[in-house]
């Protein structure tokens, strides 16, 4: 497998990057990606990200949390360890409520933010772009916009063209190691 | 192979004002925020931090030696004696709850309501919630007696064969407090992960950049991570609403649902919740008032929002002023000779005295906060805000050992002094707090940096320009709005 390429451009405003990225999607780029030190307001647009899924991933860990919480604790009152209390029912499904609503709480977090990381393919740790000592500003106050090789488009001539075209400034080739 | 050369300053664009309230005060870009916050996690610990850390940790090593004493000796040593057999422990556990509410109360709710005064201080808020519940844990811990012992407060399989009581709001206070500490800290921690990334880049020893390195997950600011970022956290205060609602609800619980005179009520549910955002923000203005003005931090954490904290601290305030009062109306409505008595002797029996501190504290001392001099008082907010938590711990006191120390027969009847431990082990628990705290100011990003940024006027991509075109994703739009 040939090595992950990055073709890297640097922009100074939200503004810029909201439309070279629209630029780079109109010509046909998909395997790029805008690099910002906050959420740019209309940038996911302009790039045309579909809308997160991580709310079915949450859904279902909350509708597990609540299976969970709910049985859990008529397992152990109504079924396996009847204590009689008060004359109260073994299986009190109004005591039940708090518990039941903790653990649907406690997963559904879980969900949202384990999901979370397992959609953005994270943690990890080695990057070309984190290995690179000029990109330590998409933290600070710069915004980068990367193109991958493995884009059909990527050309390392054109694309720098087109990035250096649209504005980028800074425009470097980096390599994996 | 290129390389991206050393980046010269950056430009500085001086936005022009503003139309909308500015929450950065002074003429800061994105560079100075950043400067700002990371700062104080990198240059040289001052003295007084030092000192501070030193005398917390001391603090903390004496409540460690307590409670070993109390592991060794039993909870005899506390003043707990017939008929009040829960006092300061549940005090002081139901008052650092109580206080851990403020972080994600900010977080959450003020975060749906689109509150963007939130961005400056909720991290630290977050942060004084999971040190405030981490203090509130440690008392039904040790409360028990025999540390051996807590395991039976799990649902786990034993060589008993035995389950936990579920209908009991003691195993729910368990689930509901253990829930909101997870909860919180993982919150907290996803707000954490850009920042943390901030502080990895500029580290500039190997071992921070190791330390932030990991920590920050190997975040690089992707647009279509933030998608996902932006959703999780969203989803995350919308759960942790009606959470952080019903942690205090199901405190209250411990109290409401026994039959005694004085906890048999039903306000108690919003009435905690009330009392617990108002201990609370009280608690992070004291806070925040020292950390801002030691750390430089006034342009970010303005008068403005001080004062806004100030207005909730007056509502919440005089909301549980109302508690009060109807928690008398009640009893004396009810007529119930039991619930009568229960609130005569409360305001007017041997624990008068704490009762009328909580009345001073609670109801007196926050409508200084009607005039806006008072609100944007430094001093005044400052001496208030300790008053308030002062008041609070009293709430607790007069809620839970009036209502028992006279017993429905005479002859059942006393009063409870507490013993030395008792009061190591209160005073103990601000060690913790304490040392917590400092080590996260140190160490930690104070104030959510990448949120910052973007509720700052050149975040918007029409800034500087009158477009008034295109709509981003809703969330992304409501932010930078």
């Amino acid at each position: 497998m040939a090595k992950l390429k990055l073709l890297v451009a640097e922009f100074d405003t939200p503004a810029e990057i909201v439309a070279a990225a629209g630029k780079l999607q109109s010509a046909g780029y998909r395997d790029y990606d805008a690099h910002t030190p906050f959420p740019v307001h209309g940038l996911d647009k302009a790039m045309k990200i579909k809308d997160s899924r991580l709310g079915w991933i949450v859904l279902a860990h909350g509708v597990a949390g609540a299976t969970l919480g709910l049985g859990m604790q008529w397992w152990m009152n109504g079924v396996d360890y009847q204590m009689l209390i008060g004359g109260k029912p073994y299986f009190a499904y109004q005591a039940f409520v708090p518990v039941t609503f903790a653990l649907t709480i406690l997963l559904s977090a879980f969900g949202a933010v384990f999901g979370m990381l397992f959609l953005n393919g994270l943690p990890r740790w080695s990057h070309p772009l984190l290995a690179h000592p000029g990109f330590r500003r998409h933290t600070d106050d710069k915004f980068y916009l990367s193109v991958e090789s493995v884009d059909p488009k990527f050309d390392a001539t054109k694309t720098r063209a087109l990035l250096e075209e649209i504005g980028g400034k800074r425009v470097a080739l980096l390599e994996a190691p | 192979m290129s390389q991206i050369n050393v980046m010269p300053e950056a430009a500085l664009v001086v936005p022009p004002e503003a139309p909308h309230e500015k929450l950065v005060h002074g003429n800061h870009d994105f560079h100075d925020v950043t400067e700002l916050v990371s700062e104080v996690t990198e240059r040289k610990p001052e003295l007084a931090w030092k000192i501070s850390l030193v005398l917390a940790a001391s603090v903390l090593g004496g409540f460690g030696a307590a409670v070993l004493y109390l592991v060794w000796a039993g909870i005899g040593i506390w003043g707990l004696q017939q008929p009040v057999g829960w006092a300061w422990d549940i005090t002081n556990f139901v008052f650092w709850v109580g206080i851990g509410h403020a972080g994600t109360l900010i977080s959450a709710i003020l975060f749906l309501f689109r509150q963007k005064w939130r961005t400056s201080i909720n991290r630290f808020a977050e942060a004084m919630t999971l040190f405030a519940v981490a203090c509130a844990l440690l008392f039904p811990g040790i409360h028990v007696g025999r540390l051996w012992m807590a395991y039976y407060l799990a649902p786990l399989p034993n060589q008993m064969g035995m389950w936990p009581n579920f209908r009991s709001p003691l195993l729910w206070d368990v689930f509901a407090v253990g829930t909101y500490g997870t909860v919180s800290l993982l919150f907290w921690y996803v707000g954490l992960i850009p920042d943390i990334a901030t502080l990895r880049d500029r580290a500039k020893t190997k071992l921070r950049a190791m330390a932030y390195g990991l920590l920050s997950l190997g975040w690089r600011g992707s647009m279509r991570h933030w998608i996902n970022y932006e959703r999780s956290y969203l989803i995350l205060a919308g759960i942790s609403t009606p959470l952080v609602l019903s942690v205090h609800t199901i405190v209250s619980f411990d109290f409401a649902t026994s039959v005694i005179p004085g906890w048999h009520t039903t306000i108690f549910p919003p009435y905690f919740v009330a009392g617990a955002i108002f201990s609370g923000f009280a608690m992070v203005v004291t806070l925040m008032v020292l950390a801002r003005q030691l750390y430089g931090m006034k342009d970010l954490v303005t008068l403005d929002h001080l004062e806004k904290m100030n207005k909730i601290i007056l509502l919440t305030g005089t909301l549980v002023g109302y508690a009060y009062g109807m928690e008398f109306f009640i009893a004396w409505y009810s007529g119930n000779e039991y619930e009568r008595y229960a609130f005569i002797n409360r305001a007017f029996g041997p624990y008068a005295w704490a009762y009328w501190t909580m009345i001073t504290c609670n109801v007196l001392s926050p409508q200084f906060f009607w005039f806006r001099r008072f609100r944007r008082s430094i001093p005044v907010m400052f001496a208030l805000s300790i008053v308030v938590n002062i008041g609070m711990w009293f709430e607790r006191f007069v809620i839970i050992v009036t209502s028992l120390h006279r017993d429905f027969l005479p002859s059942s009847w006393g009063y409870f002094m507490p013993t030395i431990w008792d009061i190591a082990m209160f005073i103990g628990s601000f060690g913790l707090f304490f040392t917590l705290f400092l080590l996260f100011i140190r160490f930690l990003p104070m104030i959510a940096i990448s949120e910052v940024k973007g509720v700052m006027p050149q975040a918007s991509p029409h800034h500087g320009h009158d477009t008034g075109h295109g709509q981003g994703a809703p969330l992304a739009a409501a932010e930078a709005r």
